[in-house]
């Protein structure tokens, strides 16, 4: 239907009864008809029902996603695998070493990216003045998020490991995390910079405060729910990538739990990866290494939950 | 406070054209004209505030005690201290009633408690707010009602104490009652401030100005005394403006 109309509207073939015809339709189209009413609603209905279907498909995943990890985790859950190290060559025992390092690498990473990503953003939303360098930054910042894990995971192994000496450590790991983090934190950061009105900038710039003054004290608290809600789910992200850290911070196995940024630490995404390729009993560690899936996912889960109602805090003390 | 000649710009529109005004102390210049006819404008060039929309431009001059705000040497964040405004939308802060209208006082280095607290409740008394506001300074100010959040605004700006008040639309939000409180606030203002105050209500302009100003597509048609400007204007435009003829 739409190409028979395209032929009509060929350029100069648009005569006056045409015109007239045009207008004739679009008189029937303000009439009620029945038919029209009707299929309106039917079009309406299924529309609707297409969007419902596609938002249950995300709650079923991760429904299905948490069934298995609970139906073939659960029987490793208990306080021993939650508060010791493993034993045995890794087929019995907890996982606290990996747990330990998953929050430290996550703790890690949001002192380095949240700082960086927050200023970036600031810049590029209050500072910069529109050009073509902001867009080239802007591109550039767009793309860094495009990045495989595994290519930032090479980054943080040549520059941090190997070229500024930081050894597989703590260290290098959270600053290769917080680099693969950082676009999400300036893209969320920007976000929420962007959705403070000008207004407010404006009423504060009138009583003569200086713009870092109005920075400080009207824009950043304004955006901050926004700013942090990026973060942890950022953060959140990257506690669960196993790739950045596998040659920056990660180690098979170690007994005990780190005692400086320097140390090389056990994770959990690392953890399951390895009972799940590499370990001596591949079959006989399932129901671990789904335990580990599973206190990782309540983790990230947890981190996400932390975001919201901190949000909605936020949102109530300031609205 | 004048401007002489000022042109000013947003891209290649001109929404000001040749405007030469001025405003004394002691006095109230309304400005009145058709909705979008530069009156926001010409208050925004005033403090600097069109500085913040990219390509636009000024032309002309604008003096404050002979020194032209334009000067590239001016302090602006100075400049905006001397020069208070209220917005034609209210915009409170999202901070407590009583940070709102602490704000300039804080930005300007003021911390003691006892004078910040004497400032915020002598500003809102001017502002006709304090009795409706006195026990919930620490609410949130977007709680309050649109005609309370223009009076925080005023009372915001009357904080940091400025010479020059001005003031867009700001009864717009507000009902009769509250309306004729802020302008009682302006007769008092006046006897130390110089206020010039935008409206669409000819009778404000009537009863609260000295000075009248009439614009019309960005240009200043006719400004004299505001009676005669109500009684006897020169131009018929003027006068078929104020009289509703066309507007
Ligand atoms: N930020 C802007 N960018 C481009 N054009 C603008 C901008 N602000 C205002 N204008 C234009 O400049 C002209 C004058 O606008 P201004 O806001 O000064 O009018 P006004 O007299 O205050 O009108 P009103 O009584 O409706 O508030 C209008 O034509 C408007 O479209
Ligand atoms: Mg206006």
């Amino acid at each position: 239907m739409n190409e028979s109309e395209t032929t009509l509207m060929e350029p100069g073939a648009m005569s006056s009864s045409a015109l007239k015809g045009a207008e004739k339709e679009q008189n029937d189209m303000i009439k009620p008809s029945h038919a029209r009413e009707r299929r309106r609603r039917v079009f309406q209905r299924s529309a609707f029902g297409l969007f419902r279907i596609a938002a249950a498909v995300n709650g079923t995943a991760l429904a299905i996603i948490i069934y298995f990890l609970v139906a073939r985790g659960w029987r490793a859950i208990n306080w021993t695998f939650l508060t010791q190290p493993p034993i045995d060559s890794m087929t019995k025992g907890g996982i606290l070493p990996c747990i330990i390092g998953t929050l430290c690498l996550s703790m890690g990473a949001i002192l380095v990216a949240l700082p960086i990503g927050v200023a970036s953003a600031i810049y590029l939303n209050e500072y910069a003045r529109p050009g073509r360098v902001l867009r080239v930054i802007r591109l550039g910042i767009n793309n860094l998020a495009g990045v495989p894990s595994i290519v930032f995971g090479l980054f943080g192994l040549a520059l941090f490991v190997v070229l500024l000496g930081f050894g597989v450590s703590i260290l290098s790991g959270a600053l290769t995390l917080g680099a693969m983090t950082l676009p999400v934190i300036i893209g969320a950061s920007e976000e929420a910079l962007r959705a403070v009105p000008d207004t407010y900038r404006e009423a504060s710039l009138g009583l003569g405060a200086t713009k870092w003054q109005t920075i400080y004290r009207v824009v950043l608290p304004a955006a901050l729910p926004g700013i942090l809600t990026g973060a942890i789910l950022g953060i959140g992200r990257a506690a669960g990538e196993t790739a950045p850290i596998m040659f920056t911070a990660a180690v098979f196995y170690s007994p005990s739990l780190p005692s400086s940024i320097f140390d090389e630490i056990m994770a959990l995404p690392y953890h399951i990866y390895v009972l799940a390729t590499a370990g001596t009993e591949i079959e006989a560690t399932r129901h671990l290494q789904y335990g580990t899936a599973l206190v990782l996912i309540v983790l990230v889960l947890g981190l996400n939950l932390v975001a919201i109602v901190y949000r909605a805090r936020l949102r109530r003390r300031l609205g | 406070m004048k401007t002489t000649d000022l042109d000013f710009y947003y891209g290649d529109f001109p929404a000001l054209e040749g405007v030469s005004l001025d405003f004394y102390i002691n006095r109230v210049t309304a400005l009145i004209g058709p909705s979008g006819c530069g009156k926001s404008t010409l208050l925004r060039c005033l403090n600097r505030m069109n500085d913040l929309i990219p390509y636009s431009r000024a032309e002309g001059k604008v003096l404050l005690d002979g020194q032209d705000i334009y000067d590239p040497n001016v302090d602006v964040v100075g400049l905006r201290r001397r020069i208070g405004m209220v917005f034609q939308k209210p915009n409170p802060f999202p901070k407590t009633v009583f940070e709102n209208v602490a704000f300039g006082l804080r930005v300007n280095g003021i911390s003691k408690k006892t004078y910040l607290a004497n400032r915020v409740e002598e500003s809102l008394n001017l502002a006709a707010l304090w009795d409706e506001v006195s026990d919930r300074l620490d609410d949130s100010a977007l709680g309050l009602s649109g005609g309370q959040q223009q009076r925080l605004c005023i009372a915001r700006a009357l904080a940091v104490e400025p010479e020059v008040l001005l003031m867009d639309e700001p009864c717009s939000a507000l009902d009769p009652i509250a309306t004729q409180k802020i302008e009682e606030l302006i007769h008092q203002l006046k006897s130390s401030y110089t206020i010039i105050i935008v409206t669409h209500n000819m009778q404000q302009a009537a009863r609260v100005s000295d000075i009248t100003g009439f614009f019309y597509l960005g240009k200043l048609i006719e400004v004299d005394d505001t009676d005669t400007i109500f009684t006897r204007p020169k131009l018929q435009q003027t006068e078929d403006y104020i009289t509703g003829r066309f507007g």
